[in-house]
Order: structure tokens, then sequence, then C-alpha cells
């Protein structure tokens, strides 16, 4: 039943390697082919960022000086979230509308670290040596593009959302967390309107660093995420920006907006992941929503991220609801904290075009049924389980 | 019998337990002692070889170690530590069983030089080591607990795990309004009737090379390294930038209905909070000083209180010369005639400016000034501006009588936060 606090997704901004915009993105899926970079980082592959037409969203030089891949990524889709929710340069709307950024950190100088890299085992005096290089190379604007709330700080200065500033930091859950919360103030009425999302980039040697210390990452050829279970799994990284406006039903509708669709419920949790215990979590949150959920015209979109354990044990809890599924990492590669995000507003075009687009790989089941909801998970590589429910607004 | 709603029907929170470790010491009463008698926890940086840096003190915590020191590990540390003072004052659940979710303050989480030197060593590349060599470094293995430690999750996790929080633990950054931000957090979710307690965490142990470097090419740190208890002297004439410290700060909040009901002592009220973001700049306020004025009125609104009734503002109060200006513009016209008048000390001229984890810090400062009916004062106060009319509490404690305090959190990325604290009923 319709309820004036009902949070609605009136606006998606979203970028990664299938393209620019919602509407990109599905006849990107419409007609699916992998867009992989095999070259950078051979032999691991990324999906890359597709060509942005930054001067759109960013059109000051300066501002796009001012910040590295990760937030113009960030910053690009957060215009574009605002310009489809049709908020964009209202001044008024924008200085109470409040924002909640799901982020990791930024980029570093990589010519500087190399160069101290090599010069430090073999200076006389190593610490005095790595104090005189920080100093002297480091830009000093530098940091302003590493700290992990300059993606919502940049949104501030670029676009002027300013009515809060929210950073969460924690990979996938950090996503998944940040739209809760947003539906939760505005279901208790602490907010009428939130920009919600995240960006990452995934073109970055530090970031490859990371996961492959984890022993996480997938190598090429290019294999889809339930796929690759059969040999090993594994994470292909993925770049991509994505934000949503989330905002009341009453306030949308004295807008006078169409919303793409609405969160109907959102649950987050964490467990230590012994075997079953994402599953339980998983099993509770679904329980929590059954009542809501249409078996005949639901789906679901998954964020399994394709490392091995928490993939084969989220694709055998998916397999028992026994509902068509798609892996988002397939195509757009996995993005850590806007991957949730990015899940949420794949769904809900799919729930306000009435269909789900086809199979990414064999074993996705086609769905001819209309589709008037879907169910979106995020389970986190390392931690963190979350199920949505989008349904119709 | 007082009400458990306030003016605007909404559960009251209340703070039922507090964990505090700064330079100055560990627990609230060591802290307490020292923060009254003017002492200063800012020190030469004996961590790692100070040669060629500008800035060569900081508020480092020294007397906590743990094993494979990094900033994420440290700051994991000093907050278990935190807690287990909040929560023994709290009584609060059962242990490793909190009854709530946990609220993070956490500084940006990043891979160090130790880790990258491990890493360049473990390549075996000879002159020029490049990214290359560290990826395929890392995929050699061997490296498995960097790449846990250097989560942006990990901390959370720990803690979660340790303590028993419920849910997802929210790790939150809002640069040096980061504290801040966790308690709002913690505070709407008890309002919201999701919660009836929420564990509360900033932390920040970060003093390491490359942070202090960022900090001192940004022109943000005090140079006056002799002697480095006079480096950090807000509102002070002569003031030239913040001292980094290290700390952490826990706070057991809790419904008051809840707290009544099981007996608790009730430390303080989180009467309001407010926040609003600044788009001027990415580290410069608008000058004219509208967020800061905005987030201030905001929290006033939020608690339901007018300006009139607070007698007491723990100021950010960094030291730089441009946050102490516009601190005081936000103040002046806040409170107009009774600016000049209210005391507004900055426990950063003792502590050093603990980044993340100062608006937690702070807040449980602000709760014991108004329960020992004592303010802090504002250490190094030799020269006054003229521009900053301000009664800092210049050098020496005050006795005062304080309902109602706030306390002031802003940070880069134009964050700010104010949170109106509340002596108990």
């Amino acid at each position: 039943m319709a309820h004036d606090r009902d949070a609605l997704i009136t606006g998606i901004g979203l970028v990664s390697c299938l393209g620019s915009g919602a509407d990109a993105h599905w006849d990107a899926l419409n007609a699916f082919a992998p867009v992989l970079d095999t070259d950078t980082f051979s032999p691991l592959a990324v999906h890359p960022l597709a060509p942005l037409a930054l001067d759109t969203q960013i059109p000051k030089r300066g501002d796009q000086r001012q910040m590295e891949a990760w937030q113009r990524i960030g910053v690009f889709a957060a215009g574009q979230a605002l310009d489809s929710a049709g908020v964009k340069g209202n001044t008024e709307l924008l200085s109470r509308m409040g924002m909640i950024v799901a982020a990791g950190g930024g980029e570093r100088d990589y010519a500087v670290d190399a160069a101290i890299l090599s010069g430090y085992p073999k200076a006389e005096n190593p610490g005095a040596y790595l104090n005189e290089h920080l100093l002297g190379d480091l830009r000093p604007t530098l940091f302003l593009a590493q700290l992990s709330n300059l993606l919502a700080g940049n949104i501030s200065v670029v676009h002027g959302v300013i009515g809060s500033s929210r950073t969460f930091m924690g990979e996938e859950a950090s996503g998944a967390d940040a739209v809760r919360i947003a539906c939760a103030r505005i279901a208790a009425g602490q907010s009428d309107i939130i920009l919600v999302g995240g960006s990452y980039n995934a073109q970055r040697p530090d970031v490859l660093v990371h996961y492959e210390m984890g022993g996480l990452l997938r190598r090429s050829p290019f294999d889809p995420v339930w796929a690759r279970q059969e040999s090993g799994g594994g994470m292909m990284l993925g770049s991509v920006g994505c934000f949503l406006v989330i905002e009341s039903r009453s306030h949308a509708a004295a807008r006078g907006v169409s919303a793409y669709g609405h969160i109907a419920s959102i649950k987050t949790d964490r467990c230590g992941r012994a075997p079953g215990q994402a599953t339980a979590n998983a099993r509770a949150q679904f329980a929590a929503m059954q009542a809501h959920v249409d078996p005949a015209g639901a789906a679901v979109i998954s964020g399994a991220s394709g490392v091995a354990a928490p993939t084969v044990e989220e694709g055998e809890f998916l397999a028992s609801l026994g509902l068509p599924v798609r892996a988002t990492a397939t195509a757009l590669g996995h993005s850590l904290e806007p991957s949730f995000p990015a899940s949420l507003a794949l769904a809900a075009m799919a729930v306000k075009r009435g269909s789900l687009f086809p199979p990414l790989e064999a074993s996705e089941r086609e769905m001819t049924a209309p589709l008037t909801q879907a169910l979106v998970t995020s389970w986190g590589h390392w931690r963190g389980e979350s199920l949505a429910l989008v349904t119709a607004a | 019998m007082t009400k458990d709603t306030d003016h605007l029907g909404r559960p009251i929170v209340v703070v039922t337990g507090m964990g505090v470790l700064t330079s100055l010491g560990q627990g609230q009463a060591d802290n307490w002692t020292a923060l009254t008698n003017g002492v200063s926890g800012i020190r030469r940086i004996t961590r790692f070889p100070i040669e060629g840096l500008r800035t060569t003190i900081a508020g480092t915590v020294d007397f906590v170690s743990v094993p494979e020191p990094s900033a994420p590990a440290q700051s994991q540390r000093l907050a278990e530590l935190v807690i287990e003072e909040a929560l023994a004052e709290s009584g609060i659940g059962r242990v490793g069983d909190f009854p709530g979710p946990l609220f993070l303050a956490l500084p940006p989480v990043e891979m160090e030089w130790t880790q990258r030197f491990a890493l360049a060593a473990a390549s075996g590349a000879n002159e020029n080591v490049t990214y290359a060599d560290l990826i395929r470094a890392a995929g050699g293995g061997g490296f498995e607990s960097y790449y846990r430690r250097f989560l942006f999750g990990s901390v959370g996790e720990n803690l979660a795990a340790t303590f028993g929080t419920k849910g997802s633990p929210v790790a939150t950054s809002t640069a040096c309004a980061s504290g801040g931000t966790a308690i709002q957090l913690g505070v709407e979710a008890i309002r919201r009737g999701e919660t009836d307690a929420a564990l509360v965490v900033g932390t920040d142990s970060s003093v390491n090379p490359e942070s202090l470097v960022r900090f001192s090419l940004l022109s943000a740190l005090s140079t006056r390294n002799d002697p480095p208890s006079s480096a950090s002297r807000p509102f002070s004439k002569d003031r030239e930038g913040f001292v980094m410290a290290e700390g952490a700060g826990a706070l057991v909040l809790e419904s008051l209905s809840s707290a009544r009901a099981r007996g608790a002592v009730v430390l303080g009220v989180v009467e309001g909070c407010g926040e609003v973001a600044d788009g001027f700049h990415r580290t410069r306020s608008s000058p004219d000083g509208k967020p800061v004025i905005a987030c201030m009125r905001a929290a006033l609104a939020d608690a339901g209180l007018a300006p009139d009734a607070v007698g007491y503002i723990n100021a950010h109060g960094t030291g730089t010369p441009e946050n102490d200006k516009m601190e005081w513009v936000g103040v002046s016209a806040v409170f107009g005639d009774r600016a000049g008048s209210i005391p507004m000390s900055s426990n950063k001229s003792m502590i050093g400016h603990s980044l993340t984890a100062a608006g937690a810090v702070e807040a449980i400062f602000s709760v014991l000034t108004i329960r020992h009916g004592l303010l802090p004062p504002t250490i190094n106060y030799d020269i006054p501006d003229p521009a900053l009319p301000v009664d800092c509490v210049p050098n020496v404690a005050r006795a005062a009588s304080v309902k109602h305090a706030i306390s002031n959190s802003f940070g880069f990325g134009g964050q700010n936060v104010c949170v109106v604290l509340g002596a108990a009923q």
C-alpha cells in the first residue's frame, strides 16, 4: 500500500564499461557483450570505464583538475542522477538535500611512489630519504583527491548538494548501508530527498595490488560470474559510478515526478562467514520481506563478486528461491562500494520497464513473464550481506 | 516524572558510558585531571625519523602498541580500549553482546610505506621498482594479512565481532567532523526507534610520515616545534596551525527510557545535532560563515533550544588562522551580543587535533565539563587576537555551572557538525 514516506528512486546516474546513463545501460544489457581491458594490467583484466563527456557534468576545467579519476567518475554520476531526477541546479532543493556517499580512497601518485620505492633501499639514511621525497615530490592537492570524504566534498562544490554530507567506508557493505540509512531517514521523516551512491576506479594499480594480496583477482580470459566458479572463481574489477536520488513519495508527488521504483525493503547484516552464516543472514532478510514478494513477477539482481566461497554460497541460496537471476558483476565488473547502488539502479530500471534483461550467461534463466519487482543482493567479497526489494513505484 | 521524549516527541538520547584515550593518557579520570590542569600532550615524534620535516611534533599516543603497527591496526586498538571503558561504565549488555549497532568514525584506510617496501623487496626488482612489480609480488602470495588489514571494512568488522554489536557496522569519514557524524548517526537511529542503544566510536592513530607530510603540504600544521607544548595555540594572535594528534572516544548512547528501565546512570543528554555541508571550496569555508552558522542553528533547533540556553562552547578550535576566525564569525552570528561572554575553549590546545576522533573525544569532554562544573582551559593563550574577542577560558580551568553545551566539528570537504549536549536531569 502506498505511503507518503515510501522511499522512491526518482533519479539514476550510472556510468560503467557499458556506457553512460540508465538508457545506455539498458541497451547494452539487452545486447550484452563483455567490455574488458586485458592489456593495461595483463595478466589481470578490468572492465574499463566508457569514455565520459566530463564537461557535461563538471563544466569547470578547474574542478576536473582538482579531482582524480574516482572523484570525476562519482561527481559525473551524481550530476547525472540529479539531472535524471529533475533537480539539477535547483538551489533551494539542493540546499536541503541530504547525501550519503560510499567511498574508498583515492588514487596515489604512481610515479612518486615508484621513485621512492626505487631509491629508498639504496638511500644512506632511508628515513630522511622518505621524508625528503614525500615533502618534495607529492603534489599538495593530491591529499584532497585521496580523502574518502572528498567525493562528497566535490559533489557539494560542483553540484551544490549541501543539506548533509556523510561518507561511509567499508567496501560493498558501505554502499548498502548508505541506501539503507537513506531509506530509514526518509521513512522516519528525517529527510525528504537524499543523493546516495559511490564510485570506483578499477583502473588503478594500487587497488589491483590490494586484491592481488588477497589472492582474489580472476585472470583473463573473461568468463561470467557463475561459470567462473567451476575454475576457482575470483573478481574482475570494474570502474563504476552510480548515484541514486531517493525521495519520499509525497515529496516526489509534490514535484510531479515519476519514479523508477520503490525500495520496499532493505536489510543489511554481517557475520564471520563460517559456512552457512551468510545464508542464515540472507534467509532472515528474505523472511522479513517475503510477504511483499510476488514470486511470479520477481527476479534477482545479484551483486555476487565472483570470489569463490561467498559466490558459491549465494548461488545456492538464490537457487532455493527459484527466481531468475542476473549477476551484475558479469556485465559491469565488480565495483565494491558502488556495486550495490548500481545493482539497485539496474533493478529499478528493469522494474520500471516491466521486463528483465536477457541472461548474461548460460546458467541464468530467461524470464518471459512481466517483471513486477526485483530482489537485489549484495554479499560482500569478504563481509556484509544485504538484500533489498524494489517494487513498482 | 520526567518525560522520555523530547520537544518533537522523539526518544530522548542519553549517554550512559564513555571511554576516552588521548595523548594525555588513558581513561576519563587521567584525561580529565590533565585537561583541567592545562597539561599538554604534544611531544616530539619518536615513532619515525623526523629529519627534514617542517613539523616534528604531534599528540601521539605512545603508550599503546600493537604487533604490526599501521593506522588501522592502531586505530582499532585505541577503539577497543575506549569501548571497554565505556561499556564498563554503562553496564549495558553482556561481554561480547552489545544490544545495538556500531557507528565508527575511522580515518581512511590505505596501505602504508612499510607494506609497500615489503612488497617491493619481495618483488626482487633491483633498479626501478614499479607498480607492476608490486602487483607481481602481491600475486606471489604471503600478503593476505595486508589485504585484510587494509580493507576499509576491517576495523569495523573486527570491533563488531569482538563487542557483538548488532547489524552491519557503519564506518564513517567526514574528515575532522567524523566523530560528530558518528554521534549523529547513533542519535538518529535511536530516534527512529530502530534500536534502544548504539555504540559510537571515534578513533584515529594515523601519525605517520605520509599523513604528516600531507597536512604539512597544505600548510595546515603548526611548525612551532619548540617546545612542543607551545605549538597548539587556538585563538591566540600568533597561532599558525594545528597539531596532529591521536586518540579515541567511545560513547554508549541509549534512549532515556531504556537507560531508566535498567537503572543506568545517565551521564548526559545528546539534545541535538546539526549538520550543513559547505560547497564553497574543498578546504576553505565560505567566507560569510553561512554553513557554520546554519549548522549551529540547526543543532539548536534540533535540541529545541534558543541560543540563550547555551552556557559553554567546546570549540573546534584547531588553532589554524582560518578555522578560529571562521568559528568566531559563526559563533558571533549565532549568539549575537552574548558571543564574547560565553566561555568557548579548545581541548585541542592540550590534546592536539585528533582528526577523525576529535568529535567523539570532545563530546565526551563536553559531557565531563557539564558533569564536573569545570571548564577546561585553552592553553598557550598568550597573545589575544583582537579580531577574536572570545572568552576562551585562557590558560586556567574555571568553575561554571553549565546546563547546555555545544561541541563543534568542522572538516575538509565542507563538513560541519554541531552536537548539543545537556546535563542529566
